[in-house]
């Protein structure tokens, strides 16, 4: 056994609304340069649907991941090492601009010089590759709440062996949305793929990251992502991806997607691994047992053994200790609610989903039947093929199985919580009848339901010992200024916005976990009680919209009043 | 005039071509790219790279033998000027003529295909400039020896050649070659003078350790960072409005 750490998700789909604000923020911290216009770290996939890139799926033509030869050994889809050097010098597998979508702006100088006319001025989108006029045909989430799926989404790739099943017309689809970033995966392809060697899985948490200064620009691995989560910078000729927002990781705080997730869906947590076992794992024979095998190759952080080897391979105590309490490890191993997306790349993706019961609520509910009640949910889950097949493509590499045993928990969870939510006694044939107790039903809904802040994200920090190497925390000018020369609110010693960056992530942190962490919406007192904990917020006399929750009149908002006011 | 040209000339350019990429490796690792453009456009470009290149790599190892391997080597081992002319014309031909096709698709299409003309920076017209030059000259004197008149490199341009890494120079060996061959000879030590500042390093990044290295690295977090620094090109500053 060789224990290692991974920091990994889980992102619960019943919750997702697809308001793409997950997208959007990552795009703002990481993605907001030229030469990434048209990347999306994080994208939202409205399924059925082509997904970004369009028919991302389709390894057949796309060749991304890993196969199992005939002799049990695993290679990369589009081929070994010396195929790889011989197609350098052009990547027959590499998705073109218009795979994505060419990224554009709009040109609104005309808007702001139009003379008065009679009728309104129009921006013209200009396409942001090559500065002229485009004619919009496609984007990352242009068939957004099946927008135009008449027409395109039959190519799903996922819909294959049903595709004459499924009904696009409005009444008779499902639907739902599928929020994507890196998977982190303990087996990435990508890094395979890499002929410089420049993509890396950091030892410490599994986070995979791209080394600009070893990459050379020869887009191995953006083919070699079955996810087609590796993206070219077409500006500097480097390649880039999700880094988990490890600045962010480090010093405990949740990814920006998750930070902002309105639905607050998304669990990140630390699981222990077998690194010794990851490849026999990805190996097994039958697709349909690759979600077994990737799930039994988690280490249970309560075992005493595992303790001791993750002890002895360097892992510290309290990461230990972060591993047990772990959202994540409960969502996939306890309550086995979490399913990997497609197991079937064999690269071992370590952020996983809980598939949706909505498709199936939704449906009992235009029949006017009782969409909590138990029976009338597993007959459901029995009687609806389509929306599982479907899932079990996505989840399970077409395994139903296990697609139902999740649903069927989550159903359950439903009905249990009605009769605890109306007063009645609790029904204990229910979690029985998914193989749970009363307790673990109650405690998953708390965790699935409620979601807590400090439930939903169990992160724990780098070592002290090198907290000043991190980048959120190395601009200590942000404090040294206060009070100095720059008093009168000023931020450094030139005037506002002078002087080093504040780590705007460390300011807001303290403000957001209090108010997360509290149960009633932060008021005048407890906004105020917020600026003094931050003594750097008191300090400077300012506050930070984005945290105020429109309650009370929190210090810094308003000028202070002169004394004889305040009497 | 002839030391100047044929001895202290190269001598420059080499030292600017080791200087040069010892200055770029320890400050531009960021920039040392193949900056490649196949995401704006791929039907040109899936012909004419690897006819470039693969033409490129049969006329660099033509080169290492014609210029480093001596006569009296090849002689030795039984092979006669004939067959050697007639291998080093027919080979040499077939990769110079996969290269200059390659590079016309290239340059054609780095003009005519909008986004990979805007990419294209001053050093890379330069560079362009310069290497269609030596390129064409070299198939230009591979044919022109083989049709008029009959020059044989091997007997001057070569010795000169190895006569610089000996550190022995000696001008006159070169300077009685035909002026393609001397163009030629200068052309490609100015190339090698600009070589480092341009997207050419990437030939130095060719990844053979590939073949040899397990599949995935693993790196520990302190090794890739050690403390703050400063930000890295690349990193644009978030601006003001
Ligand atoms: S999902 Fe992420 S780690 Fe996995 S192969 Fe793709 S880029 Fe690599
Ligand atoms: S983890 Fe960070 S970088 Fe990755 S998708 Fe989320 S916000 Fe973007």
């Amino acid at each position: 056994m060789r224990p290692m750490a991974q920091m990994a998700m889980v992102m619960n789909l019943d919750k997702c609304i697809g308001c793409h604000t997950c997208s959007v923020t990552c795009k703002q911290a990481w993605t907001n340069r030229s030469g990434m216009e048209y990347v999306w770290f994080n994208n939202v996939e409205t399924r059925p649907g082509l997904g970004y890139p369009r028919t991302y799926e389709d390894q057949d033509t796309w060749q991304g991941g890993w196969v199992r030869k005939g002799n049990g050994r695993l290679t990369l889809r589009s081929g070994g090492r010396w195929k790889k050097l011989a197609t350098i010098f052009s990547n027959p597998k590499l998705p073109g601009i218009e795979d994505y979508y060419e990224p554009w702006t709009y040109d609104y100088e005309t808007l702001l010089n139009s003379p008065a006319t009679q009728t309104f001025p129009v921006a013209t989108p200009k396409s942001l590759i090559t500065g002229k006029d485009i004619n919009i045909r496609w984007s990352a989430n242009w068939d957004d709440d099946l927008g135009g799926s008449l027409e395109h989404a039959t190519r799903d790739p996922m819909l294959k062996g049903i595709e004459d099943k499924v009904k696009f017309e409005f009444e008779q689809t499902f639907m739902f949305y599928l929020p994507r970033i890196c998977e982190h995966c303990l087996n990435p392809s990508c890094a395979a793929s890499c002929p410089s060697g420049a993509i890396y899985k950091r030892s410490e948490d599994g986070i995979v990251l791209v080394d600009q200064d070893k990459c050379r620009g020869w887009r191995m691995c953006v083919s070699g992502c079955p996810y087609k989560k590796i993206y070219f910078n077409h500006r500097t000729g480097k390649a880039e991806k999700c880094t988990f927002c490890y600045p962010r990781i480090e010093v405990g705080i949740p990814t920006v997607c998750s930070e902002t997730c309105v639905g607050r869906l998304r669990y990140l947590g630390l699981v222990l691994y077998d690194a010794d076992r990851v490849l026999e794992a990805a190996s097994v024979e039958n697709d349909h047992d690759l979600y077994e095998a990737q799930r039994s190759i988690l280490l249970d952080p309560d075992d005493p053994e595992v303790r001791r080897e993750a002890e002895r391979a360097g892992i510290p105590a309290d990461w230990i200790e972060a591993a047990r309490r772990s959202p994540v490890h409960k969502l996939i191993n306890t309550y086995k609610v979490a399913l990997p997306l497609h197991p079937e790349y064999r690269t071992m993706p370590m952020v996983w989903y809980i598939p949706p019961l909505s498709p199936v609520v939704d449906v009992i509910k235009d029949t006017g039947h009782d969409a909590e009640d138990r029976h009338n949910l597993f007959a459901a889950i029995d009687t609806l093929r389509i929306p599982v097949e479907y899932l079990a493509n996505l989840f399970t590499a077409g395994d139903t199985a296990p697609v139902d045993s999740v649903l069927r928990k989550l159903a359950a969870m439903r009905s249990y919580m009605r009769d605890i939510n109306l007063g009645r006694d609790p029904d204990d044939s229910i979690p029985e009848s998914v193989g749970m107790d009363g307790e673990s039903l109650y405690e998953m809904f708390r965790l699935l339901a409620l979601a807590k802040y400090d439930e939903r994200y169990v992160i724990p920090t780098a070592h002290v010992e090198q907290a000043h190497a991190l980048e959120e925390l190395a601009t200590e000018c942000a404090l040294d200024y206060d009070g100095g020369p720059g008093m009168m609110g000023e931020s450094g010693p030139f005037g506002e916005g002078s002087g080093e960056l504040t780590p705007v992530a460390v300011e807001n942190f303290q403000m957001l976990k209090q108010r997360q962490t509290a149960d009633s919406m932060s008021g005048a007192r407890s906004a105020e009680s917020g600026g003094e904990d931050s003594g750097r917020g008191r300090l400077r006399g300012r506050l930070n919209l984005l945290n105020w929750d429109g309650k009370g009149s929190p210090t810094g908002l308003f000028p202070k009043r002169s004394p004889e006011e305040d009497e | 005039m002839d030391t100047f040209l044929w001895v202290v000339f190269p001598y420059i350019c080499l030292a600017v071509f080791v200087v040069g990429h010892y200055w770029r490796w320890t400050y531009d690792k960021f920039g040392w790219t193949t900056r490649s453009s196949q995401l704006y456009e791929n039907r040109l470009l899936r012909w004419g790279s690897p006819l470039f290149h693969f033409g490129m790599l049969g006329v660099i190892g033509g080169h290492v033998i014609g210029l480093i391997i001596p006569k009296s080597w090849t002689e030795a081992v039984g092979v006669s000027q004939e067959l050697y002319h007639f291998l080093a014309v027919s080979l040499g031909g077939v990769a110079g003529l996969a290269t200059v096709v390659g590079l016309a698709i290239l340059v054609y299409r780095r003009r005519t295909v909008g986004p990979v003309f805007m990419a294209t920076t001053r050093m890379d017209k330069t560079m362009y400039a310069l290497l269609a030059a030596v390129i064409l000259l070299g198939l230009w004197n591979t044919v022109a020896s083989s049709i008029f008149g009959h020059y044989d490199y091997r007997e001057g341009v070569s010795p000169w050649f190895r006569s610089i890494f000996t550190l022995q120079p000696d001008a006159s060996l070169i300077a009685d070659a035909p002026i393609g061959f001397r163009l030629h000879a200068l052309l490609a030590f100015a190339l090698f003078a600009l070589w480092p500042f341009t997207r050419l390093v990437h030939v130095f990044s060719a990844p053979i350790g590939y073949l040899t290295r397990p599949y995935i690295v693993y790196r520990s977090r302190d090794e890739a960072r050690e403390g703050s620094r400063a930000p890295q090109r690349g990193w644009e500053k978030a601006g003001r409005p």
